[in-house]
């Protein structure tokens, strides 16, 4: 065969063979397929490392409950006790490192996610305690009147 | 070619032919074994529980450093009013990170629309997130492998191998997944991976004052989300689909897709 033939299949085969050898040094290791097979598996292992080291912020009841503990038994027996401390009181990140104090949410934008009247017959909202935002004190904090952390109407 | 001989070829071919694909297919053990494990999260909805109070929408956000004002969120609760004349009115404002604390319904382009307590048949409120599908479509269509199922059945997104192109965003039939701002890379929800694989809750549903959602092991029949997936009227969303969700709702309507 003809020169002109074999030189560009020369370079067609290096550019193939180049391919490769980068890709040999760019593609990790553990990239492949893995337990679900190739449809849904292929991927480098090494990434569900990765999620898994995500930083945790919310730290639960419980974190709170290691120093709080006085404050977490009383207010937990309250109407307001299924509410976890850190709806309100703000993800715990490091705390009490980092951030050493937390910001607490007391705006009447947080209680009204709950106690806004809507008429919703087929969910829990309808056993709520309701008020219309309009005609309800508008313009003040809840807290000013209400203790979020005893909302008895009986012991205001 | 003689008549013997062509007809003996011709069968020859013809049963080779008939062989399916398939049969010829290497069977992985890995593959086989991985179809059951001991371990596959779900996730049980109980939309009767939901206030709609969107704590959830607020937690997801801050723990997978969603951005707070862009509108893009990896969970998120829908409201759904439902007429006596069978007119249904949905909405999901800001994904209801702000919770719903008013009347009127947010109809987009039409404006908002108030609808008068006694016109009201059903209203409720569901949650939704990632399904995690044991078939995922949006996996399927990753031309890079950056989207995977892991072997406990959670979907995830290879940040650093994901090069953006928007087909899982386009194939997911939920609507689940985004382009994250930040991050330039497909984004969605990862079930808290973090926090479940050292066995801590979800950051949503640790939130939920009302326990509307729970995360288990399907795989576990002590597991209360399984005992409740085996036991109790669940429904899931597009079943048309085939994807398997792995999200099961306790009071599903037919107007929720």
């Amino acid at each position: 065969m003809k020169g002109h033939v074999w030189r560009p299949l020369f370079v067609v085969i290096g550019l193939v063979a180049a391919i490769l050898v980068f890709r040999m040094f760019y593609v990790p290791a553990d990239f492949g397929v893995h337990d679900q097979g190739y449809t849904f598996g292929f991927h480098r292992l090494g990434n569900e490392q990765e999620w898994k080291q995500f930083p945790e912020k919310y730290k639960g009841t419980e974190y709170c409950n290691e120093c709080h503990d006085d404050k977490v038994e009383s207010i937990s027996k309250s109407g307001h006790g299924i509410i976890p401390c850190e709806d309100c009181h703000g993800a715990a990140f490091n705390h009490p490192e980092d951030p050493e104090k937390l910001t607490v949410d007391r705006s009447r934008a947080l209680c009204l996610r709950c106690h806004s009247e809507l008429y919703m017959p087929s969910s829990q909202r309808n056993d709520l305690p309701g008020i219309n935002p309009k005609t309800h004190n508008e313009g003040m904090e809840c807290s000013e009147c209400h203790n979020p952390h005893n909302p008895s109407l009986e012991e205001m | 070619m003689k008549r013997r001989e062509f007809l003996k070829k011709t069968a020859v071919f013809i049963s080779g032919a008939s062989v399916s694909l398939s049969a010829l297919e290497l069977v992985d053990p890995k593959e086989v074994l991985a179809k059951n494990p001991d371990l596959r999260w779900g996730f049980l909805v109980n939309t009767y529980k939901c206030v709609g109070c969107g704590m959830c929408v607020k937690a997801c956000k801050i723990e997978n450093e969603i951005p707070w004002d862009a509108n893009v969120t990896r969970t998120w609760v829908e409201r759904y009013v439902i007429t006596k004349e069978g007119k249904v009115l949905a909405d999901s404002p800001k994904g209801a990170r702000d919770g719903f604390t008013s009347k009127l319904i947010d109809r987009a382009a039409e404006g908002k629309e108030l609808v008068p307590d006694k016109e009201i048949a059903q209203a409720f409120f569901v949650p939704k997130l990632c399904n995690h599908c044991t078939l995922p479509a949006c996996v399927q269509v990753c031309p890079v492998g950056a989207t995977y199922s892991t072997k406990d059945g959670v979907v995830l997104v290879d940040r650093k191998w994901c090069i953006g192109c928007g087909y899982c965003i386009m194939g997911c039939p939920y609507g689940v997944r985004f382009f994250h701002p930040v991050v330039h890379t497909a984004d969605k929800c990862t079930f808290c991976y973090h926090r479940i694989s050292k066995g801590g809750n979800t950051a949503c549903a640790q939130a939920c004052p009302f326990g509307a959602r729970r995360i288990g092991n399907l795989r576990d029949p002590n597991d209360p989300v399984a005992k409740a997936v085996l036991t109790e009227r669940v429904g899931i969303l597009r079943d048309e689909y085939g994807t398997k969700p792995n999200v099961y709702y306790i009071g599903l309507n037919k107007e929720v897709h």
